[in-house]
C-alpha cells in the first residue's frame, strides 16, 4: 500500500529530544513499541535461526581454504577466483559463464511458458467459471500434482518420453516418424517440460490471487467504454494483475535459477546448471567452493528481482 | 434520445426480478427509478445499459431496438455505484478510457478528456490516481468518464447513496445543472424518494418488478396511484374506510374544531418538534389504518403554538373532502 498507510500502522515514534513530552506518555509509548517487538520475536527468532546464521555461516565458509583432505579456516578470495576462472582471458565463455548462461536460458523459457499457460488458467477460472463452488473445485485440481513428490513426478515423464516411451510409439504407429525421437528425454526439452509441470502453479496461484481482487465492476466499466474483451484484458486485467505476475514470476525464477534435482534427473545428469555445479562441489566435500557458487548464485538471483522489482512495484501494487 | 421499454422482463431462474414493464421517457428528460432495495430498478437499469441480458421484451433507444447490442453500440453511458474508476490509472487516463478503446490518437482524447474534467470542475487533479480522491471528487471523475464519449443517454445507478449527505445535495444540484447544459436523457436510479422529487422530470415508482406508477414528481405526490406508492414517497397516511382506502396528506390532516364532518375522535401517541413544524402521531380507532401504524398529522408551528396538544390528549381528526385521494389498490 501506500506509504501513508504505512505511517499509519508504524509504532507511535518516542518524542523527539528536545520536545517535552509528557512522561507518563512517553513511558506508555516505550511499553508499546517493547510490546511490539516482544510480539515480533518469535517470527524473528525462527527466521533468525533458519535463515539469516546459514547464509552468514555460508557467506564465512566462502572465505574458507580447503584441500583435499580439510578444510582451513583462513581468509581466502581463492574461492571466486576459482569460480571465475578463465573468465577474463577472453575468447571462449568460461565454464561458469556457460553454465549461468545455460541456466538463465532455462528461466527465460520456463519464465514464458509459465506465465502464459499460468496467466491464461488464472484468467479462465478468475473471470469464466461463473460459480465460486467450481472456482474453488479448478482450483484445487491445479495443485493436485503436489499430492505426490517432485522426483515422482520427474520420473512419471520417463516412461511417456523414453526411446520406447509412449510418444514415440504412438508417434510411430500413427506413421508420423520413421525411426523413435531421441530429444524427447534427457535434452533440454525434457528439461524445461518438468520445468513448466512442476512450476506452473507458483504462477497461478498468485496471479489468480490478484485476479480475484479486481472490481468485477471494472470489466463493466471497461465494456460500458466500449473497450472489446481483448481491449479490456491488456488495458484492465494485465495491469491489475501486475503484483501476482510478479511475486508468481520471482518464484518461479528463483525455483530454475537453484534448482539442481530437475536438471539432473530429466537431463541425464548431462545438463550443466548452476545449482548442479553446487551439488557436484558439496559431494566432493569442497564446502567453500560450493559456498562461493552459492554466493555468486545468490547475487545473480538477487540482481534479477530487482530487475523485476524496477518492472513493478511491488510495495506499492500489494 | 427517447428510449422505450417494451413488456421488459428479467428472469434469475423462477424468480422475476422485473415484470414486463412498460415505460416511456422522453428525450432530454431527467428520470427517476424509484423504490426500495430488491424492486428490479436497478435490473432495469442495467438493462437498458446492456449489462444484463432482457429475459424478453426489448429496449428501444431513439429509432432502434437495442435489446442485443453490447454497451457500447446503444449510445448509452453508464455511471456505477462504486464509481468503478481504474485504479491503476490518472483521473484524466480515466476519462480519456473510451476515447483510447474507440482509437483516438493520444493528444486528442487526452485534450478533450482534460476538457471533461473542466466541465466537472477536477482539471486541477487530473494526474492524480482514483485512490488520492475524496468520494465526491472520484464521482465527479465518474461522471466525466461517462460523458466523454458523447452518449445520448446517461444512467446512473445510485450514485449519490456512498456520499455523506451534505455532498449528497450539492451534487444532486450538480446533475441536474449538467442534466440542463447537455440536453441529453438522464435515467437515475435511488431509493431516496427525496432525490426522486429534487431531480426529476419522470419518477417511476417500482416495487416487486413492476412499475407502481410514472409521472411528474406532482402528479405521483398529489396523487399516489396506489398505497404503496403512498406510503413509499411519504408524507401520505393511508387510511382504510369502510367503502375504500384513501391517502391524505400529512400536511392536510384538520385536528380539532377544524376537523369538518367526518371527522373522528384520536388519541395523540407522540409528538415531534421538527422546527418549521411539528408531527404529531395520533391513533384512531375508526380511522384503520395498516398494520395498525399511527397516522400522523403535520402543523406548521404557529399552528401548533395556537392549539398546543400533549401526549395522551383526545383529539378529533379529519380532513377536506377533497383532500382525501382514493387508492385504486
Amino acid at each position: 500500500m501506500t506509504t501513508a498507510t504505512e505511517r499509519a500502522l508504524a509504532l507511535p515514534e518516542a518524542p523527539a529530544a528536545g520536545v517535552p513530552a509528557a512522561p507518563g506518555l512517553a513511558a506508555a509509548a516505550r511499553r508499546q513499541r517493547r510490546l511490539a517487538y516482544l510480539q515480533a520475536m518469535p517470527l524473528g527468532l525462527v527466521f533468525a535461526a533458519f535463515f539469516v546464521v546459514p547464509l552468514l555461516l555460508t557467506l564465512v565458509v566462502s572465505f574458507w581454504e580447503y584441500n583435499e583432505y580439510e578444510i582451513i579456516p583462513a581468509f581466502t578470495l581463492q574461492n571466486y577466483l576459482d569460480v571465475f576462472d578463465g573468465c577474463a582471458a577472453g575468447a571462449d565463455l568460461c565454464t561458469t559463464f556457460r553454465t549461468y548462461l545455460s541456466t538463465l536460458k532455462f528461466c527465460l523459457i520456463g519464465w514464458a511458458a509459465t506465465l502464459t499457460i499460468g496467466f491464461t488458467v488464472a484468467y479462465f477460472v478468475a473471470f469464466h467459471v461463473r460459480s465460486a463452488a467450481m472456482q474453488t473445485v479448478l482450483f484445487l485440481i491445479c495443485t493436485i500434482p503436489f499430492w505426490t513428490s517432485n522426483v515422482i513426478r520427474m520420473i512419471a515423464w520417463i516412461p511417456l518420453l523414453g526411446r520406447n516411451g509412449l510418444v514415440n510409439d504412438a508417434l510411430m504407429s500413427l506413421g508420423l516418424i520413421r525411426r523413435p525421437l531421441d530429444g524427447l528425454l534427457y535434452s533440454d526439452f525434457s528439461v524445461v517440460l518438468a520445468f513448466i509441470h512442476l512450476d506452473t502453479v507458483f504462477m497461478i496461484v498468485p496471479i489468480f490471487n490478484s485476479m480475484m481482487r479486481i472490481d468485477r465492476s471494472l470489466i463493466e466499466a471497461a465494456t460500458d467504454a466500449g473497450a472489446t474483451p481483448w481491449q479490456t484484458l491488456w488495458n484492465v486485467i494485465v495491469p491489475l494483475s501486475k503484483p501476482g505476475i510478479a511475486i508468481g514470476s520471482i518464484f518461479v525464477l528463483t525455483l530454475i535459477m537453484g534448482d539442481f534435482v530437475t536438471v539432473g534427473v530429466m537431463g541425464g545428469q548431462q545438463i550443466a546448471s548452476v545449482g548442479k555445479v553446487i551439488q557436484v562441489q558439496m559431494s566432493y566435500l569442497q564446502f567453500p567452493a560450493a559456498a562461493a557458487n552459492a554466493v555468486v548464485l545468490l547475487g545473480a538471483v538477487l540482481l534479477l528481482i530487482v530487475a523485476l522489482t524496477r518492472l513493478i512495484d511491488l510495495r506499492r501494487e500489494l | 434520445m427517447d428510449i422505450e421499454l417494451v413488456g421488459l422482463t428479467k428472469r434469475y431462474g423462477d424468480t422475476l426480478a422485473v415484470d414486463a414493464i412498460d415505460l416511456k421517457i422522453r428525450s432530454g428528460s431527467y428520470c427517476c427509478l424509484l423504490g426500495p432495495s430488491g424492486c428490479g430498478k436497478t435490473t432495469t437499469l442495467r438493462m437498458i445499459a446492456g449489462h444484463e441480458t432482457v429475459s424478453s421484451g426489448d429496449v428501444v433507444i431513439g429509432p432502434k431496438a437495442v435489446g442485443d447490442l453490447p454497451p457500447a453500440q446503444r449510445g448509452t453511458a453508464m455511471m456505477f455505484q462504486s464509481y468503478a474508476l481504474f485504479p491503476h490509472l490518472t483521473c484524466r487516463d480515466n476519462v480519456a478510457f473510451g476515447l483510447k478503446m474507440r482509437g483516438m490518437p493520444k493528444a486528442e482524447r487526452l485534450r478533450r478528456a482534460e476538457a471533461m474534467l473542466g466541465l466537472v470542475q477536477m482539471e486541477a487533479l487530473a494526474a492524480r490516481l482514483p485512490a488520492q480522491l475524496s468520494g465526491g471528487q472520484q464521482q465527479r471523475v465518474a461522471l466525466a468518464r461517462a460523458l466523454v464519449t458523447g452518449p445520448k443517454v446517461l444512467l446512473l445507478d445510485e450514485p449519490l447513496s456512498a456520499l455523506d449527505p451534505f455532498l449528497r445535495v450539492r451534487m444532486r444540484t450538480e446533475l441536474k445543472r449538467l442534466q440542463t447544459e447537455l440536453g441529453i436523457t438522464f435515467v437515475h436510479v435511488t431509493h431516496s424518494q427525496e432525490e426522486a422529487m429534487a431531480l426529476s422530470d419522470l419518477v417511476v415508482v417500482m416495487n416487486g418488478g413492476r412499475i407502481e406508477q410514472a409521472g411528474d414528481p406532482r402528479t405521483v405526490f398529489e396523487r399516489p396511484a396506489t398505497a404503496f406508492v403512498a406510503r413509499f414517497i411519504g408524507g401520505h397516511n393511508v387510511i382504510a374506510l369502510p367503502d375504500r382506502r384513501v391517502a391524505v396528506r400529512a400536511d392536510r390532516m384538520r385536528l380539532g374544531a377544524e376537523a369538518g364532518p367526518d371527522a373522528a375522535p384520536a388519541r395523540v401517541v407522540a409528538v415531534e418538534y421538527q422546527g418549521s413544524a411539528v408531527h404529531l402521531g395520533l391513533e384512531a380507532p375508526d380511522l384503520g389504518t395498516d398494520a395498525g401504524t399511527p397516522l400522523t398529522a403535520i402543523l406548521s408551528d404557529r399552528a401548533y403554538a395556537a392549539t398546543p396538544f400533549r401526549l395522551g390528549d383526545l383529539v378529533r381528526v379529519g380532513w377536506q373532502a377533497g383532500e382525501a385521494h382514493r387508492l385504486d389498490a
